[in-house]
């Protein structure tokens, strides 16, 4: 989203050609959520409404504090709540805040066809470019964090953008600014790695032996990690993933099939080509015309 | 608040009971996260739910609603058993010694002089043993079985862990760790934080809920130093303000009290509010009322308060009853009584109890003036919403004049915090449309009113015509002006004894201690003398340093009273005058003075040899672990079942809920009985809202849209109630249907033996506003209060819940 020129770029999706890295010089910037002080207030959320002026649907209450009830191309940000019942007997109540993961390796922008849809900055933001992007969701497949969200109106894809416009300016995202309890920091990959150490050492000490950070190396890392108490077990906190890897997938089309379509591509054109020079052009016959108006009429309203 | 937010970090447990503090305060929690984080603390729950608080805890113990007592009770009863008391803090600061008179005593639930009749105590023996002076005798060796300890130590004998264990359905092995983690905090150098809010005030036994914990953390000796305290967590912005001025029915600002008509004269008035010391050589600083009373006379009626007219002692109301609360103004409204309503931010048919008869009074006034910045429910009772609110304005004949009022962010003035810090603001924009300040519209009605008294006389017209209006706009009086009267001025010059002038005619005080009962001074409110002095507005500082990074930032706005941000300071030290927490002193003995990052709670140059007791508002000059005649129900805290209970007082059947609190006979005609309502319900709030106000803001209903209610998995599962599915709770009350969260986080607990459920009911739905229609948690909750403050017993009441459909519109 951010008007960033693309001298910013480290990445750019569906290009060969690489892009300038101007500010490689930058240093790569971290989210550090840390679960074990977060309360659920939703203020985060309410700040990502504010800041990035989006307003989902008044929803329902669906049976959970999860409200909105899932992320949409108007919630970039949500909290998630699990009761957990651990192996002790006793009760504990999971709370994450879910949202772009920002991927070192990012599956979405190595999934997505259309050029310079998805881009990642040199200080480690992936953030998605609405103009470039034709709504195929291959970014939604590629993530391994089902993070994107395709619009129905403009069909586009949005997500959590790390506010790279504050950010830009030296400014934190505005969740971690609404945070009251200090639970999101935000600062150099470097530091919030070394926090993130601090903070595990503290929950090791409150009897928390697997605390630990996420920062999945299937992916890479991530610019944004979190501290959690059970690290030995990511998906307790709402699925969040064990080991997210960028599906087989998108490694078969960027690496194998890719090419073998492009061959593909190219063939046909060349057929085309041939067919053109052998039997002249191809005309359009009555048939053809009314199968196109009654294709056209077909998706009007009854 | 007896300390202040920031210094909560500065706490080794603390523990949250009475209240939800993640959830209801969350920006303030961030100080109980610093504590954990800096200090190490523990942070311990005890609620009936797993609360977003019990979410980042080190151990949650669940309760059974509106059993605190017993279970502080057996905290104290483990305290005293195992010696974990601050031995030094409890014989030197605490009441502990004093003996108390022959013909007190305790049986089968009722303290003596039970007055059946007026459900009511003589409480002439409530009283201490007092010498030919009037000082109460003393034993230091804690000998006499008549010393408060020794009388403290039988009255919970009763509270055993199993009697605890069967009364509040907390298993018993969680309970003892609590008392355990308690405990610990008696150490001199350890301090444990005692956070509540209305989970503890909202009971017909509410005051001594919190009495109960103060007595505890004066056993521990945590009151008075860094980290420890009794911290109430306001409800609202601004509510320690609206207690602070007085704004309710049998107050005056200041904490000073209104007469009663049997106090006809000033003269009577004052005898009981003179505060002899109860102790030698005692402050008693309530000595001074006079002057605080004479100032204030002052303020309000200027030179038509004169000592000749005993400083228009006459003017004011003398009450015929203990207080005209809210549950009593809505009984008499009920009853055609009351027929004319000023409602000024208020929303009661959403906030008070058994919401149908809150609509049935409205229904029977003449008029109805609101004054909100919102559209809210009481403004529109008349109008039929559906199942909602189902009126029939044919039948209603109460005129309504809704007038849209500015709010805080459209108007200068000062907010007073939990921690009693008077905070500036100033006005950021316009109100919109029509909006007019509460102050330009009190101000209209006053100038029209005194209008109409002038012009054609009345029955009782001076308190009004003789009222002092001297504003520089008296349409729409500027609040820094009125800031000003608060603080209080010289009226004429002031001399000293030695004829020395301290205060010019005209200025400002600095501080209380200027105040004069020969009617040289005026103040609106005393404890506010000082926020706004010559040297400008103090409430509007905003310089954060703090000293000593112990949480007192003394140049940050300021604190009543005198600017002190820890109540009790001189407590902090020990009888010689040093710190018990040499880590974290606030106040120390330096040789010539009371030294340190706060304002002294003490006189600054008192020697510790004096022997001045540190609760310098207190008669006896120490904590008092027997309250004497100051509660109705009586001197110690004793386990009542709430009004409504799923299961009879194990201590005394025969005397269940509170014997003291009133309760009008139709309020106990509408009480339900467990065999027709078996599940125990309380209620509360959510995070995502602020009472009955964020449901008007987009943000606030996307992030919780829709009313519902919280029941356990068994209850859900036993009832055939599925996650999100449409439930009917009733009450004897009333009916909500709304859906249900089928929760872990409520469990049944085993309550004498007997499997008791509870059901969570959040509070914030209406039929006006943003979010989804809802019926109101006060549908269903009783019309009783606690016995000395009236505050409706909202947590701990009795119903029933089915499953059912989504309700027809």
């Amino acid at each position: 989203m951010a008007d960033l020129q693309s001298q910013d770029y480290v990445r750019r999706s569906a290009s060969t050609m690489t892009p300038p890295s101007a500010r490689s010089h930058e240093i790569e910037v971290a989210k550090l959520i840390d679960v074990s002080r977060c309360i659920g207030c939703k203020a985060c959320q309410a700040a990502c409404m504010e800041w990035n002026n989006l307003r989902a649907e008044i929803g329902h209450f669906e049976g959970t504090y999860d409200n909105p009830l899932d992320l949409d191309p108007h919630t970039w940000t949500l909290m998630r709540f699990t009761e957990w019942d651990n192996d002790e007997g006793n009760l504990e109540w999971l709370i994450r805040k879910d949202g772009c993961m920002h991927c070192a390796d990012p599956g979405c922008l190595k999934a997505c066809p259309a050029p310079g849809a998805i881009v990642q900055y040199a200080n480690g933001i992936v953030d998605f470019i609405s103009e470039a992007c034709i709504g195929c969701g291959y970014c939604v497949k590629g993530c391994p964090f089902n993070i994107p969200r395709i619009s129905q109106v403009d069909h586009k894809s949005y997500k959590c953008t790390l506010c790279s416009d504050r950010v830009a300016v030296g400014l934190e995202p505005a969740c971690v600014k609404a945070c009251p309890t200090g639970a999101i920091m935000f600062g150099s990959k470097t530091d919030m790695t070394a926090w993130a150490g601090e903070r595990v050492a503290e929950l090791n000490s409150r009897g928390f032996a697997k605390a630990g950070l996420y920062d999945p190396p299937g992916v890479g890392g991530t610019h944004v990690m979190y501290v959690l108490h059970h690290a030995d077990r990511p998906s307790l906190y709402a699925g969040l993933p064990d080991d997210p890897h960028i599906s087989a997938l998108v490694s078969v089309w960027k690496g194998l099939f890719k090419p073998l379509a492009v061959a593909g591509v190219a063939l046909a054109a060349v057929t085309g080509f041939l067919h053109w020079i052998v039997a002249g052009p191809n005309e359009v016959q009555p048939l053809d015309e009314a199968e196109a108006k009654h294709l056209i009429h077909a998706d009007e309203p009854q | 608040m007896t300390n202040t937010w920031q210094d909560i970090r500065n706490a080794d447990v603390v523990l949250v009971m009475g209240g939800n503090a993640a959830e209801a305060h969350p920006c303030g929690f961030k100080w109980v996260i610093e504590a954990k984080l800096e200090n190490n603390a523990k942070l311990v729950v005890v609620d009936p739910r797993f609360t977003r608080t019990a979410s980042v805890a080190d151990f949650h113990a669940p309760i059974r609603p509106g059993t605190d007592i017993a279970f502080l009770n057996g905290v104290i009863r483990y305290l005293l058993e195992k010696d974990a008391i601050q031995h030094d803090y409890v014989r030197a600061y605490t009441s502990a010694s004093l003996i108390v008179k022959d013909g007190f005593g305790f049986e089968d639930g009722l303290f003596t002089g039970y007055k059946e009749d007026t459900r009511s105590y003589d409480k002439s023996s409530w009283n201490y043993d007092l010498d030919e002076q009037g000082f109460a005798r003393i034993d230091d060796t804690w000998q006499d079985p008549r010393c408060v300890i020794n009388l403290l130590r039988k009255h919970v004998d009763r509270y055993t862990p199993e009697t605890v264990s069967r009364i509040c359905g907390t298993p018993q092995d969680k309970y003892l760790k609590v008392c355990e983690m308690i405990a610990a905090t008696a150490a001199p150098d350890k301090a444990l934080t005692s956070l509540f809010a209305l989970g503890w005030t909202q009971h017909s036994v509410g005051a001594q809920n919190i009495r109960a914990m103060a007595m505890v953390q004066l056993l521990l000796g945590n009151i008075g130093v860094a980290g420890g305290g009794m911290n109430a967590l306001r409800g609202h912005s601004n509510i320690q303000g609206l207690t602070d001025v007085g704004l309710l029915s049998n107050q005056m600002p200041g904490y000073m009290t209104l007469p009663s008509d049997k106090e006809p004269t000033f003269e009577e008035y004052m005898k009981t509010r003179q505060f002899k010391p109860l102790r030698p050589g005692q402050t008693s600083y309530w000595q001074n009322y006079r002057k605080f009373f004479v100032s204030f006379q002052k303020a309000v009626y200027g030179d038509a308060a004169r000592a000749d007219n005993d400083w228009a002692y006459d003017w004011l109301p003398k009450l015929d009853a203990p207080m005209y609360d809210i549950i009593r103004a809505f009984d008499m409204m009920a009853n055609g009584k009351i027929n004319g309503y000023i409602c000024q931010g208020f929303n009661p048919l959403q906030a008070f109890p058994d919401k149908g008869k809150i609509r049935r009074g409205l229904s029977k006034l003449k008029f109805l003036v609101t004054m909100d910045p919102l559209d809210t429910e009481t403004s529109r009772f008349w109008e039929n919403f559906g199942p909602q609110n189902p009126s029939d304005p044919a039948s209603i004949a109460t005129e309504v004049f809704q007038l849209p009022t500015t709010c805080f962010a459209e108007e200068n003035g000062s907010l007073v915090n939990s921690a009693r810090w008077l905070q500036w603001h100033w006005k950021a924009a316009d109100g919109p449309g029509e909006a007019k300040s509460d102050l330009w519209i009190m101000s209209g009605i006053f100038h029209r009113m005194r209008e109409m008294y002038r012009k054609d006389g009345g029955a009782f017209a001076d308190p009004i015509l003789n009222l002092t209006w001297n504003y520089t706009d008296p349409v729409e009086p500027n609040p820094e002006e009125l800031a000003k009267e608060m603080n209080g001025k010289a009226l004429t010059e002031v001399k000293d004894a030695t004829g020395a002038v301290t205060l010019k005619a005209g200025q400002l005080l600095d501080g209380f201690a200027q105040l004069r009962d020969d009617g040289t001074t005026a103040s609106g409110c005393w404890i506010f003398s000082g926020c706004y002095t010559e040297k400008g507005n103090q409430m509007a500082r905003r310089d954060a340093s703090d000293p000593r990074e112990q949480g007192i930032a003394p140049n940050w706005a300021w604190s009543w009273p005198a600017n002190r941000r820890i109540l009790y300071n001189r407590a902090s030290a020990d009888v010689a005058g040093k710190a018990w927490n040499p880590q974290k002193p606030i106040i120390e003995w330096n040789g010539s003075r009371w030294a340190g990052i706060d304002v002294p709670d003490y006189g600054p140059t008192v020697k510790p040899s004096e022997g001045v007791g540190p609760f310098i508002m207190n008669a006896e000059g120490v904590g008092r672990l027997f309250a004497r005649d100051q509660m109705a129900e009586g001197p110690f805290p004793e386990h009542y079942e709430p009004f409504e209970s799923p299961s009879p007082n194990i201590l005394h059947p025969k005397v269940s809920s509170n014997p003291a609190a009133r309760v009008f006979a139709d309020d106990r005609a509408a009480f339900g009985e467990a065999s027709e309502f078996p599940y125990v319900a309380t209620t509360y709030r959510l995070t995502e809202h602020f009472h009955y106000w964020t449901k008007h803001a987009l943000i606030n209903a996307i992030l919780q849209p829709e009313e519902f209610i919280e029941i356990g998995e068994v209850l859900a599962k036993e009832k055939g109630i599925e996650q999100g599915g449409w439930v009917r709770l009733a009450s004897k009350r009333g009916v909500v249907v709304c859906k249900a969260y089928v929760t872990k986080r409520i469990k049944p607990m085993l309550v004498d033996g007997k499997p008791t459920h509870v059901i969570g009911v959040p509070i914030h739905w209406g039929f006006t506003g943003l979010a989804r229609k809802g019926y109101g948690a006060n549908t269903l909750t009783p019309s009783v209060g606690d016995a000395n403050t009236q505050t409706p017993e909202f947590k701990a009441f009795l119903v029933s819940i089915e499953r059912t459909t989504a309700p027809v519109a």
